[in-house]
């Protein structure tokens, strides 16, 4: 076991999903809460927006966006996060879309997770908020949103669990996370077969249990009590 | 709200239930058709389906080099083109396709390793194939010393990518899950170069949408050895050995070649084809 860690550089392919998830985590969150202050806001047309956006990504394969992030946003429209000068140019490349791509889909499920906590708050404070001369922003930010993060952390939680989960499809563009190695080791070391799948469960076992242990933990400590 | 739980429930359970009687009922077919065939017996020959001159699958039909090899070895075991099955061989799973018995035998561009010798038995090779660059029609690239500073594509978990980063540490690798996505990167222009077997690479460039775009360097840099993959207990190894021996000898296989892969100006490694057969049964 510890010859196969070796050999794959299971430590470093772990790393990298670490970074992928909470990069992926940090500007999912953001765009996520754009989101859903789009889909709250008074705005029909940013209601609108923010609506289709989470019907078009949340139904569409995560597989499909970041293949699309490599061949369409580089390939085709030539975008590249990354310097052509850099002898890791390609690592970083393929890095910075698979993070733009899990970032994307996962803001979908972050401002869905969102909005179901801002539904744990009761209409009559968004009401009384108004009636106390607070205009929309500062309703949201003064009332609406503290709460609604301190309500959605369990379903925030789950996002965060089923992105670190999800970064393994970062391997259809090449980025050296678990899956990539776990790839790598089917095609070089099919002996130990089962050792293989073994090897990256427990790893992402590891990774996903605290985070679950941590959510549970903080939504009883921080439940808005009412 | 109770009667609604419970419904649920029901319905999933008949789900699971109605599922494990379909796995049942499939293979009690596969089994029964075979004992009213009687004439000869069947056989599941494992294919890459999305290698374009070597494994295609078309609707029902199946093409390529492996396809038409597997064809002739078949017909020359007494088993009728009826009681062929093709089935998908993924290369993450050949040898537990083999092991588990899902498929007799595996065609599919399956190359002899000793990793895979301790799980599985090999009959052949039956072709020498060696790995090789794609690039676009117009580029400088003509063997792999030139590829520093370049953009190399390959899949993930395949030799060839690790085999070319030890060679030339300058190179950056980019890695797609299938050699499609690579191809259409090299014909945008976005990559430099492509790198795997070259039978592989000449079934993309005889693709009618890349005609004239795309060139193999034909400068070769290493051998693969395509063998025919069987379970271990299988006895019908030797057997095999001779056949393919025959394919050879009587210019089958020079037909079948140039049938699948001549269209790209594709002309196997001389030195190494016809290859030496046997040894890697057992």
């Amino acid at each position: 076991m510890l010859e196969l860690i070796d050999q794959f550089n299971v430590f470093d392919a772990f790393w990298t999903t670490i970074k992928l998830t909470l990069w992926s985590a940090l500007f999912s969150l953001l765009l996520g809460t754009v989101v859903a202050i789009m889909r709250l806001s008074p705005v029909g047309f940013l209601r609108w927006l923010g609506g289709s956006y989470v019907t078009l990504i949340r139904n569409t394969p995560l597989t499909l966006i970041i293949v699309f992030c490599s061949i369409g946003l580089w390939g085709q429209f030539g975008i590249e996060p990354a310097s052509r000068d850099s002898p890791t140019f390609i690592v970083d490349l393929n890095f910075r879309l698979a993070v733009i791509g899990l970032s994307v889909y996962h803001a979908a499920f972050v401002c869905e997770a969102l909005r179901s906590g801002v539904n744990t708050i009761p209409v009559g404070q968004a009401e009384a908020s108004r009636s106390l001369g607070l205009t929309f922003g500062q309703g949201l930010r003064h009332v609406i949103l503290p709460q609604a993060f301190r309500g959605a952390i369990t379903p925030l939680g789950n996002t965060l669990i089923a992105l670190t989960k999800n970064t393994t499809v970062a391997v259809a563009i090449g980025v050296a996370e678990a899956a990539y190695a776990l790839r790598n080791m089917i095609e070089f070391r099919p002996d130990v077969m089962l050792l293989n799948f073994l090897l990256i469960a427990i790893g992402f076992v590891i990774l996903t249990l605290p985070t679950g242990l941590a959510t549970s933990w903080l939504a009883s400590r921080l439940a808005v009590k009412r | 709200m109770r009667s609604s739980t419970f419904k649920i429930a029901a319905l999933a359970a008949a789900t699971t239930l109605t599922l494990a009687a379909c796995g049942g009922g499939g293979e009690s077919t596969d089994s029964g058709s075979g004992g009213e065939e009687g004439g000869s017996e069947p056989l599941t020959i494992g294919v890459k389906i999305d290698q374009p001159g070597l494994g295609v699958q078309d609707g029902d039909s199946y093409s390529g080099m492996d396809v038409d090899v597997a064809r002739a070895v078949a017909e020359q075991l007494g088993v009728s083109e009826d009681d062929i099955t093709f089935q998908e061989a993924p290369t993450p799973q050949r040898e537990n396709l083999l092991t588990t018995n899902q498929v007799d035998m595996i065609f599919a561009t399956y190359s002899i390793t000793d990793e895979r010798k301790e799980q599985v038995q090999f009959a052949g090779p039956y072709f020498v194939a060696g790995q090789d660059l794609l690039v676009a029609a117009d580029s400088d690239i003509a063997g792999p010393e030139d590829l520093d500073g370049q953009i190399l594509c390959s899949v993930t978990g395949s030799t060839s990518a690790t085999n070319v980063q030890e060679e030339v540490p300058g190179v950056q690798l980019q890695e797609y899950g299938r050699y499609s996505e690579c191809v259409e990167q090299l014909a945008n222009g976005t990559i430099d170069a492509l790198t795997t077997d070259d039978t592989i690479l000449a079934g993309y460039a005889a693709q009618d949408q890349y005609a004239g775009q795309l060139k193999v360097v034909g400068n070769t840099f290493s051998e693969e050895n395509y063998g025919v993959g069987l379970n271990k207990d299988s006895d019908r190894c030797e057997e095999i050995n001779e056949i393919l021996q025959g394919l050879w000898d009587d210019g089958t296989m020079e037909q079948i070649i140039s049938d699948n892969l001549g269209a790209a100006d594709y002309t196997p490694n001389a030195d190494l084809n016809p290859p030496e057969i046997g040894g890697h049964c057992g």
